[in-house]
């Protein structure tokens, strides 16, 4: 094993482009659960995203294009599934379970003819000076402008859910939705709203993947990171300070074990491979092990009696 | 007097199957306490909703100020100056005190103006509160606090309270009825539903009452003995439970030390729990809503463990055991929540039965069901406590909870146990049904069975038990022979009124 081909500047920098589509699609679910909804379909939404910016950045030759129509699309998938829930009351569970099939089999028929073709490229931000700093400015300021956007999505949810009205109400409806409704607010329509906005966050999300991150089309690219997107949510204790943490450990780890590979480590490929799924899941368990409470109308359907 | 603050004229709201409201008229004056009187499924909560705008009329009018009055939704209602206390569901346990208060306002300021605001009138009106703490950590009578406390800020003229007393303890209750009083002087009228009906004839100027939907009576609840507004109520006269037992000496359960950790979030731990119950006698236990009862009674029945020895039925450690083994030794459980802790909502009578019945009444053999005892299980139970149902094939759900709450006590009653434990046996159950489940408590006890009794009615209590002890923070008081405890000897034991002040008038 050369240990000595890994570069430390490189992989610091790349962790930052692994982390960003979990970061956004964990976002996303982040305020759909605060607002009391459990959609499992994340991973369908983030590949359907993920297929949908592909095809429209190569069309148009334009990745900003991209981005927007896979939010879009991520969005209209997750509509799907708030009509089917908030409207017919289905099963949030077997709902979400079937958003995901769905949106694996929608994307690999749309991606039929676009397998092996390269995206435009997504120009990195120019930070000038920043990026100049030894170290620091090739690990920080040498990304694209969804890097940080996603860093600044977070942070505009935090400021969101506790500095905010609109904030307050999310979480009062996805905290007590009988309650919520008794005060007047509407429940249906607020949750409409926040499903939607995690459909755009994993479309977005989806889309970094098949535009930057890889950067190409494949059936099945996703590769289970909505379902580590879940994850991150509850055991990020649904703040999204932690969520931040859990998708850069994940990001980091998973850079990390693909570098170890380049580098011929003597551990079987496999066991690389599962890493980073099982270091990010123990470092939140651990996290989370202290008194959290999930939002107490997470799930439960909400019909309004009179 | 001048212009009614809100006149009803002919109110009617039908939901399939029942008429909820049939025309209904009556008038508040502003400043008037007016009480709403009725049976539970007697049409009152549905005419609170009208008003308050969660739902709108079939025909009849409203007026306010002698303005046409039909708010579209409770913004509007709160916006004309109507503003309701809830009997359930609606604070946010996990947001703080402050974060409650401005879910429930139109304008809210920003939260660190608003905490002052929550003090200052908190202080004015003796309900202390403090707007930072979260509301799953306070206790019932504080809860309450935070949802007055929310309407008071948009000085409302009509103020609707649905069972406010229902969780207090009465010297908390002799605080909220300064506080509404001072209200009432300012101006304020006061809607004030609840079925005690000593309350009402305290503090009600006037009373309308209702009953399946219709308006039967309006009254000056003063003028009335409380036995004539109940025959009001219900529509015929109520007897008061008999009875006849012998307390023997012989000890039928003994708990000792008993302590346990809350199961879940918000939850009590119970502390140090001892008492003893003698065969033929009723425990009567006290104390406001969440101060333990719920974890008394997991513990009692088995739901949760604890040490073999600190729970001793017949002298016999069960502590160790699971509900199964303690119910084929003779210790059963009746809990509060109807649907979904006593009975399986979706599941037939027949069925649910047989999920209590079937170790002491041999309903299978093997492993295999025998549905035809399991049928004539539930039919006996149907027959002997009058349960109102077409037969044991229908769900759960489907009951009245009068009816269902008489099946799943007659359930454990027919099982002749040796220790019967209930919690809120007549919660939410019609007058003439709390009666007949509470006489056939009685009876049981009669029979030489022992009974605890976990209650928040203490009329009920008072009437029933042999002996009364109270809850109150997971501590369990000594229990002191019932008859001759006054009010106020009640009221400490249940912990007093937990650092409330009188309102300064």
């Amino acid at each position: 094993m050369d240990l000595s081909s890994i570069n430390p500047v490189l992989l610091l920098a790349s962790l930052m482009v692994a982390a960003t589509p979990l970061l956004f699609a964990a976002l996303g679910e982040l305020i759909v659960e605060r607002a009391g909804v459990l959609n499992l379909g994340v991973e369908g939404m983030m590949i359907t995203g993920a297929v949908s910016g592909f095809i429209i950045a190569v069309e148009s030759g334009s990745p900003a294009l991209g981005f927007i129509c896979a939010a879009i699309a991520g969005a209209l998938l997750s509509l799907l599934f708030a009509l089917l829930t908030q409207v017919f009351l289905a099963n949030q569970v077997a709902s979400g379970l079937a958003l995901t099939l769905f949106g694996l089999g929608l994307s690999a028929l749309l991606g039929q003819g676009y397998v092996g073709i390269k995206p435009p490229s997504t120009p990195k931000l120019d930070l000038g000076m920043l990026a100049d700093i030894p170290f620091i400015g090739r690990v920080l300021f040498t990304h694209d402008l969804m890097v940080y956007l996603a860093l600044a999505l977070a942070i505009a949810i935090w400021f969101f859910l506790h500095r905010t009205r609109a904030g307050l109400i999310l979480r009062g409806v996805g905290e007590n939705h009988d309650a919520a409704h008794a005060l007047g607010y509407k429940v249906v329509m607020i949750r409409f709203a926040a499903i939607a906005f995690g459909g755009a966050c994993a479309g977005v999300g989806g889309a970094y993947l098949s535009l930057v991150r890889v950067p190409q089309w494949t059936e099945g690219m996703t590769a289970g990171i909505g379902w580590i997107a879940l994850a991150l949510v509850v055991f990020a204790s649904w703040k999204p300070g932690r969520v931040i943490l859990g998708a850069y450990l994940f990001g980091g780890v998973n850079v990390l074990q693909l570098n170890l590979q380049a580098a011929g480590a003597a551990i079987p490929v496999e066991y690389l491979a599962m890493s980073p799924y099982l270091v990010t899941i123990l470092v939140l368990v651990i996290m989370s092990a202290e008194r959290s409470r999930a939002p107490a109308s997470l799930g439960r359907p909400f019909h309004a009696s009179h | 007097m001048g212009t009614p603050l809100l006149t009803l004229s002919g109110l009617t709201k039908a939901y399939p199957g029942v008429v909820a409201n049939d025309d209904v008229s009556f008038d508040i004056q502003p400043g008037e306490v007016h009480a709403l009187l009725g049976e539970n499924g007697a049409g009152k909560s549905t005419l609170v909703k009208l008003i308050y705008g969660l739902v709108s009329p079939d025909s009849g009018k409203m007026a306010l100020n002698g303005m046409p009055y039909a708010p579209a939704n409770p913004n509007a209602a709160r916006a004309s100056g109507v503003a309701m206390v809830f009997q359930h569901f609606s604070l946010f346990d996990a947001l703080s005190v402050a974060e409650n208060v401005a879910l429930g306002m139109d304008n809210s300021p920003p939260q660190g103006e608003l905490s002052t605001k929550i003090r200052t009138v908190s202080d004015a009106y003796g309900l202390p509160l403090d707007p930072h703490r979260t509301v799953g950590d306070l206790s019932a009578g504080e809860r309450q606090r935070v949802e007055i406390i929310r309407c008071l800020l948009q000085d409302p003229q009509l103020l609707i309270m649905d069972e406010p007393t229902s969780v207090l303890t009465p010297q908390e209750v002799e605080i909220l009825f300064k506080t509404l009083r001072k209200l009432s002087a300012e101006g304020t009228a006061i809607l004030y539903i609840s079925h005690k009906l000593e309350e009402i004839r305290s503090l009600c100027d006037n009373a309308t009452i209702l009953r399946l939907g219709k308006k039967v009576a309006t009254c000056i609840p003063a003028q009335k003995t409380a036995a004539e507004l109940a025959e009001m109520m219900v529509g015929t006269s109520l007897k008061p439970p008999k009875r006849a037992a012998e307390v023997s000496s012989e000890v039928a359960l003994h708990v000792s030390g008993l302590n346990l950790p809350p199961a879940q979030a918000f939850g009590t731990s119970l502390r140090d729990i001892s008492l003893t119950l003698h065969k033929g006698e009723v425990l009567g236990i006290g104390g406001v809503a969440g101060n333990g009862q719920d974890e008394l009674l997991a513990a009692l029945s088995g739901e949760r463990l604890c040490a073999a020895d600190q729970v001793k039925l017949d002298g016999k450690p069960v502590g160790n055991l699971g509900p199964t083994a303690r119910r084929h030794l003779g210790l059963l459980a009746a809990p509060e929540e109807r649907l979904g802790h006593a009975a399986v909502p979706d599941m037939s009578l027949t069925e649910n039965a047989l999920l209590t019945g079937v170790t002491r009444q041999a309903l299978a053999k093997g492993g295999w069901i025998n549905w035809a005892a399991a049928k004539g299980y539930a039919e006996r139970i149907i027959h002997q406590f009058d349960v109102r149902t077409p037969g044991p094939h229908v769900a759960a759900r489907a009951l009245s909870g009068g009816n269902l709450q008489k099946f799943v006590i007659g359930r454990e009653v027919l099982q002749a146990p040796h220790v019967l434990v209930v919690n809120q046996p007549t919660w939410g159950v019609d007058a003439s049904a709390a009666a007949a489940i509470r006489q056939a408590l009685l009876d049981l006890a009669t029979q030489g069975s022992a009974i605890i009794c976990i209650s928040q009615d203490l009329d009920e209590l008072m009437e029933i038990s042999d002996r009364f002890a109270a809850l109150n923070e997971g501590h369990l008081t000594h229990a002191r022979p019932a008859a001759g405890l006054t009010i106020e000897e009640i009221g400490l034991m249940m912990g007093g009124a937990h650092g409330m002040e009188a309102a300064h008038v």
